[in-house]
């Protein structure tokens, strides 16, 4: 019989970029238990809401997290616009859409880096966000910066993308994707790659549908959820299928992001044939009165944005899930059992985003 | 004392971020930056490091961990600002649990404000810390050897 010990895990570790502390609860190499404590960057930014102009809050709610940036400010346009009923033109919105999935290239490919970086493979990390700077050259052509954009705003957006422009993106991707399937044939294929991530951390369909996984995590468990599939912005309009895997292990989410990407340009490419010309902003006026649950899909998972307005220029209650909350308990269930060296593997594969999660 | 010029390690700690800067920072790290081609390497371990990088503003819970961060780095050692939360507190400032930029718990030497930065600006601002270093070096170094004349 073996001694148990507590190894704390963070706040300050080298594979997490973000501040987060679990104690682990261990037997020899193994984890029992994981004991999580969070707290490090909670800001208490939906409180702000009380001091601030409903208009001038979206450029808070886009630095609940720099990494799904756009898509929380536009999550948080469209529970407002929610509220006052406004039909905003569609330019706008296959406009949101194209940097929805532009952001969503940004952050998984950010994510496969960090992976490959957690497990070693250092060549891999560095050629996974090599790709990424494409995606964020194309983002700061079209918003002028390259993670925080700022271009959402209610009613509609604040820049537009020439006709032209899109089609240039819609080009150059074609040239990223043979890339990529470069970099993400050495993440599905590689030997050692699945060395380390098959069979590690996994979690059955009912295990994370019980504890409430989102996004990648439950798909890669072979449950096809993606809120897309609900029609904002301009998904219902556009024709993708959500990514799924069975085997619900650190190497299906590997899969499931990896192949994401692929849609995402799709979906891009889509957007750039179909979208319409016209205005790209509407007048809004007066305040916002009432309440409105707002979802969105992020690269991590389902987010949702909550508004309570009482019809003065500052809302009453601002509240966001995140899915990086959403995903912590179907963590610290996939750790049990695994061995000390997996745990940064196994902490990464859920995407942690500690910066929305704590908001 | 040369080897200092040229390639310091860092250490990155995120205070209470968005990561809109902590990704900028490991930007700077890879391919279309690449500062690690100058010997520019982002530790884990502070005992390493020789220039820390502050990212967001500091809370209740953070205050301790960057403050320890802090005293475990060798002497010389620089601490550079990164982003406009880290200086000040940003567009958080007036947060419940935010209480203003880093330089209330420790010394900064850089400043680099932005929201967020670009890694342009971080490496600027590294290489100024650079600067830091050095001056903090040769008064180490007058330091010493006015003691051992004395």
């Amino acid at each position: 019989m073996s001694r148990r010990i507590v190894i704390p895990f963070g706040p300050q570790h080298p594979v997490l970029p973000e501040p987060i502390h679990l104690d682990l609860v261990m037997e020899d190499e193994r984890v029992l238990e994981a004991l999580p404590s969070i707290g490090y960057v909670h800001r208490g930014l939906e409180k702000l809401v009380e001091k601030r102009d409903y208009r001038d809050f979206v450029f808070i709610a886009e630095r609940i997290c720099g990494i799904c940036s756009f898509i929380h400010g536009m999550t948080y346009c469209h529970a407002v616009e929610g509220i006052m009923d406004l039909d905003v033109p569609p330019r706008a919105l296959y406009l949101r859409t194209v940097w929805s999935e532009l952001s969503r290239m940004h952050s998984h490919l950010l994510w496969l880096g960090l992976m490959a970086d957690s497990m070693g493979f250092e060549s891999l990390f560095m050629q996974a966000w090599r790709l990424r700077e494409h995606v964020l050259d194309d983002m700061e052509a079209t918003t002028g910066n390259r993670v925080i954009q700022g271009s959402c705003k209610i009613g509609g957006v604040r820049q537009d993308i020439s006709n032209q422009k899109l089609r240039e993106i819609a080009n150059g991707l074609d040239q990223l994707e043979l890339d990529l399937r470069e970099m993400v044939n050495v993440f599905i294929n590689d030997e050692t790659v699945k060395h380390r991530l098959s069979g590690v951390g996994t979690l059955s369909s009912k295990q994370a549908w019980d504890l409430g996984a989102a996004g990648p995590v439950l798909r890669a468990s072979g449950i096809a959820n993606d809120i897309r599939q609900t029609g904002y912005a301009a998904y219902d309009e556009l024709d993708f299928k959500p990514v799924v895997e069975t085997s619900g292990d650190c190497y299906a989410r590997t899969v499931v992001r990896a192949k994401e990407l692929f849609t995402s340009i799709d979906l891009i490419r889509q957007a750039a044939d179909k979208i319409p010309d016209g205005a790209i902003d509407m007048k809004v006026t007066g305040n916002p009165k009432g309440e409105f649950f707002a979802r969105s899909e992020q690269p991590r998972g389902e987010v949702v944005h909550y508004v309570k307005a009482n019809g003065t220029k500052n809302l009453v209650r601002f509240r966001v899930r995140t899915p990086t909350f959403a995903n912590i308990p179907p963590l610290l269930e996939a750790m049990k059992g695994l061995e000390l060296a997996d745990v940064p593997v196994v902490v990464l594969s859920i995407d942690p985003c500690i910066g929305c999660a704590e908001r | 004392m040369a080897y200092m010029k040229r390639s310091p390690w860092i250490i990155h700690y995120d205070g209470s971020s968005c990561n809109g800067c902590d990704i900028e920072v490991l930007a700077c790290l890879t391919p279309l930056y690449d500062i690690e081609r100058f010997g520019i390497i982002n530790m884990g371990n502070p005992k390493h490091a020789d220039i820390l990088l502050v990212t967001g503003a500091v809370n209740e819970q953070n205050r301790q961990v960057i403050r320890n961060i802090y005293d475990q780095m060798p002497e010389p050692k620089a601490v550079a600002a990164i982003g406009i939360c880290a200086c000040s507190g940003g567009i958080f400032r007036e947060c419940y649990n935010v209480d203003g930029g880093i330089d209330q718990v420790i010394p900064v030497d850089v400043y680099i404000p932005g929201c967020p930065v670009r890694p342009e600006q971080i490496i600027d601002g590294v290489v100024q810390a650079l600067g830091v270093l050095e001056e903090k070096r040769a008064r180490m170094k007058a330091g010493s050897s006015a003691e051992a004349g004395a």
